[in-house]
């Protein structure tokens, strides 16, 4: 499959990392030759030095023949130009980054007009991300499947949790609750776990469940005041709004801390159940006298890494229960995780993460495979993947525990109809059912791949 | 917030006044009166939830500008309803409205009385009754913190509440040596007026309480017909002025003390505070001269009651009720206008009065030169734009609590003076107004329900409103992260 790139900003370059990895035939288009050599030095791909929005530099990068152009440059009139020239040109899907808020609102309207299969808003994308979380506080990590239905969460084995010590088919036996644990993180080894894995301290689990199965497994677990009622955001930039604006929806407080006074109008204006605070968000002082003891959850959204993990961290000294910080870059996203924030989200992942999820299932439709969409967790090292069953074939209707699978691999999930099965021994496939498949390698995109 | 803190602040404070009850039972052993016993009941009381609350300090010390004022509103408020226990304890105040209305009336040193026969009070309760007046005029936190600093960090939050005028400073780095300078300077110009007055004729006991109803710009007398009972010009004089000096910024005071004399003699707010006195009682003794023999006599009770009124203490020595329409007019105005900032007296102050009518000036200014720029300086330094917000905010509240309180009054079927001054008399804590609550006349009448009302303008009053309107409305704010 070809699918060029046009911009090597944030999300471009990461998305180009992902996608040439997994052996997709990339160009990248930008206007900057020096970040584009440094591209080609590092990844087997190839660079069109160019404005994308010139129709001679799509041809150069054979865009007329190219099954996906992904537009995701600074500006969002360049990307969604572009996109509707590639379509012109011949490409078969566009994909536009759109970040304007207003330009994003209205995009239902223009979306037919200019032709785009997907539109991403980062920010958007990002506070889609922490406001699962705030709803799920238990958990670090939210991911949904089968349209909602199902939630893939990731939770960690704190000190004194009652999972601690005990084997996974104890656990199920215990709790009688429908849920499963797709992959278990210990230190930096991954495990697909089977019924006789015991779980330590520290582990941090992925358990696939539905909603309110995974609510009344927090509840036995018996965490008190799990539920978020007042946020604390730091920081009043589109990821803040976005976010602030779902939590206002559920019914929860939320206090935003913001250092421009303009744009602290503007929120003003914007949120009008919010209460805005104009000031600066690392000071401390300021911090405690708006009330940082009495939150339920410390979202850091400023501008700077560096800033977010600090305050989060004074935050985490004030045991505020749950703390988001927003961490663009990976490498520091990877070094805080074991500093005591629970979770860290960054606008450039989430979009690419759902570009990703986009481009893995358009490819599986190319090759007749049948992946629904896609989610890699633990930096890409697991991936989930969801699969529809279309015909009878050799591994319908027979049991699973006489369904030989690959080491590594897992069944995780089974829907049926509006039914959502977490499947044991004596479960079996039907045709129309879709099934999660949890595994550690990336090679699968078709459901026999998991069978010995 | 931290309630664990504001609780053991309150217990503190309560213990303070424990101490201050004990002074009124002395006054009682000195004469040999038995109600002095009243006094020591709620003192135990006091020191009981002095010793539950106030003795062990919390973990968490650090409070905020809201509990600062959620502190000083509750301790204004507790204060006076133990205040209040003596004259019922004693059988001298039977009812407990009446008797907390007496006390409010007193921290606030509005000077308002429901009392139809002071006169027949014990000394002991006089005494109390008086004092109320000298503790509450420079703010019942401040002499706490005088005694103790309850906490070092954030008193300046308690302070900013309590002290009226729209912006507060500190006299010296410390709060604690500001609240001594403050009441260094307080407790020193309570001495020179009693010991002037005692030349004036009037014994110890007299002068006292008079000396505190006037440093407190209260107003309590313990004659029923104020300080005119003494009929002495000496004695209007010195009370007269007095009360002018007790309307007075007290930092110019401190500043007279350092022989900064310019900055004194420069200050905007004095200036017009004085021109206004001065213009006032010349209007009001033109107007009243028909009602004298001379018109020195004539001046001499035109200055007593403008000096009194202006200053919201209350005293009076002529019951100007009697007088023409137009001199009642300039003493309702006076009423509203009030005395100097970080003064003793009430009323909406004449620095903020000052910083409005610049800020009309500036606007018709700006009509004038749209483009034009311009900015509002009192004393010739710049007042934020932050300082002016709250001045007028300030003005909203007033008019809005004015307005609210005359309408719950007036279910009481007064006529429309009596109604509107009795709130303006209480809500500026001057004491008397005109109509029915003139000087001859006292707040009996009323229903309970205004008494209530009338209490809590007096306390929102004494603490320029926001705190108390916060305190109210605290529900709603503890809701709100």
């Amino acid at each position: 499959m070809k699918i060029v790139i046009i911009g090597d900003g944030k999300v471009g370059y990461k998305l180009a990392v992902q996608l040439s990895e997994e052996n997709y035939d990339i160009v990248l288009i930008d206007q900057n030759e020096g970040k584009l050599k440094d591209a080609l030095n590092k990844m087997d791909i190839f660079c069109i030095p160019g404005n994308g929005a010139d129709a001679e530099i799509q041809k150069q990068a054979d865009v007329p023949h190219a099954d996906l152009v992904i537009a995701c440059a600074s500006a969002d009139e360049m990307n969604m130009l572009c996109c509707l020239l590639a379509r012109r040109l011949g490409a078969k899907h566009t994909i536009a980054r759109v970040r304007n808020p207003i330009y994003y609102r209205q995009m239902e309207l223009l979306k037919e007009d200019l032709r785009l299969s997907l539109t991403v808003n980062p920010e958007f994308a990002a506070a889609n991300e922490i406001s699962r979380i705030l709803l799920f506080p238990e958990a670090n990590k939210v991911e949904t499947f089968m349209k909602g239905r199902v939630e893939l969460v990731e939770y960690p084995v704190d000190e004194n949790n009652p999972l601690a010590g005990l084997s996974l088919a104890e656990i199920y036996r215990k709790f009688q609750i429908k849920f499963l644990v797709c992959a278990v993180k210990r230190g930096h080894d991954i495990f697909i776990p089977d019924g006789a894995f015991v779980l330590n301290t520290g582990d941090r689990l992925h358990i696939a469940a539905a909603h309110h199965n995974l609510k009344s497994f927090f509840k036995s677990l018996g965490r008190k005041n799990s539920k978020v009622k007042k946020v604390i955001i730091c920081g009043g930039g589109h990821v803040c709004y976005y976010l602030a604006k779902q939590l206002l929806q559920v019914g929860m407080q939320v206090k935003i801390i913001e250092r421009n006074e303009q744009r602290c109008e503007e929120l003003c204006e914007l949120l009008p159940k919010a209460t805005i605070i104009n000031g600066n968000a690392t000071d401390q002082e300021l911090l405690m006298e708006e009330g940082l003891a009495d939150a339920h959850a410390f979202v850091a959204l400023t501008g700077m890494d560096e800033e977010n993990i600090i305050i989060s961290l004074f935050a985490k000294t004030q045991n505020v229960p749950k703390i988001i910080a927003k961490v663009n870059q990976d490498t520091r996203a990877q070094m805080v995780e074991g500093m005591g924030i629970d979770s860290i989200v960054s606008a450039k992942s989430a979009a690419a993460d759902e570009i990703l999820g986009y481009v893995r299932a358009r490819m599986n439709s190319y090759s007749s495979a049948d992946v629904e969409t896609m989610y890699r967790l633990l930096n890409g090292r697991v991936e989930a993947l969801e699969f529809i069953i279309k015909k009878e074939c050799e591994y319908t209707n027979i049991p699973l525990k006489n369904l030989r699978t690959k080491k590594n691999h897992l069944i995780a999930c089974i829907g049926r109809k509006r039914e959502i099965i977490i499947p044991n021994g004596d479960s079996h496939l039907e045709v129309g059912d879709s099934v999660i498949i949890v595994t550690k390698e990336n090679i699968v995109s078709n459901f026999r791949d998991i069978l010995a | 917030m931290n309630t664990k803190m504001i609780r053991y602040i309150l217990g503190k404070m309560l213990g303070a006044e424990a101490l201050l009850l004990m002074l009124p039972a002395l006054v009682g052993a000195i004469y040999g009166e038995h109600e002095g016993i009243s006094f020591l009941i709620p003192a135990m009381m006091l020191v009981c939830i002095y010793f539950f609350t106030g003795r062990k300090k919390p973990e968490k010390t650090t409070i905020y500008g809201k509990d600062g004022m959620v502190i000083v509103a509750l301790a204004w408020l507790l204060w006076s309803v133990f205040g209040a226990l003596p004259f019922v304890i004693s059988r001298e105040i039977p009812d407990y409205i009446d008797a907390l209305f007496e006390t409010v009336s007193g921290f606030t040193t509005t000077g308002s009385s429901i009392l139809t026969d002071v006169e027949a009070l014990s000394k002991c309760m006089l005494f109390w009754r008086s004092f109320t007046h000298w503790v509450g005029g420079m703010g019942v936190l401040v002499f706490v913190l005088m005694l103790t600093s309850l906490d070092k960090n954030s008193s300046m939050y308690l302070m900013t509440a309590e002290v009226p005028g729209p912006e507060k400073e500190k006299l010296a780095p410390k709060m604690m040596s500001t609240a001594r300078i403050l009441y260094g300077i307080y407790f020193g110009m309570t001495i020179l007026q009693t010991i002037l007055l005692l030349f004036g004729g009037m014994n110890l006991f007299d002068s006292l309480l008079h000396a505190f109803g006037t440093a407190g710009t209260g107003g309590f007398s313990n004659y029923a017909a104020s300080v005119g009972h003494f009929d002495s010009a000496y004695i209007d004089v010195v009370v007269s002025v007095f009360m002018i000096l007790f309307g007075i910024n007290f930092s110019l005071f401190y500043m007279l003390l350092l022989r900064e004399f310019k900055g004194v003699w420069k200050n905007e707010e004095l200036r017009a505070y004085l021109l206004i006195i001065t213009v006032s009682t010349l209007l009001i003794a033109m107007n009243i001269s028909g009602q004298f023999a001379s018109p020195l006599k004539a001046f001499r009770y035109a200055l007593f009651q403008v000096a009194s009124i202006i200053t919201t203490t209350g005293y009076a020595t002529a019951d100007f009720v009697q007088w023409p329409m137009f001199s009642k007019c300039i003493l309702l105005l006076l009423m509203v206008t009030g005395a100097c900032a970080s003064s003793t007296g009430g009323g909406i102050k004449v620095s903020r009065v000052l910083i409005i009518l610049k800020t009309i000036k500036r606007e018709i200014k700006q009509m004038t030169h749209p483009k034009s720029v311009s900015i509002i300086r009192v004393n010739g330094k710049k007042m934020g734009t932050d300082v002016i917000r709250r001045v007028c905010a300030y003005l909203m509240a007033y008019a809005v609590v004015a307005i609210g309180s005359i309408l719950l009054v007036s279910i009481d079927n007064k006529d429309f003076a009596t109604t509107f001054s009795s709130v303006m008399a209480t809500l500026n804590n001057i004491g008397p107004g005109i109509g029915a609550v003139g000087p001859a006349g006292n707040f009996a009448e009323f229903s309970v329900f205004s008494k209530l009302i009338f209490c809590i303008d007096m306390l929102a009053g004494r603490l320029e409103l926001f705190p108390f309107l916060m305190l109210i409305t605290l529900p709603v704010w503890k809701k709100q992260f």
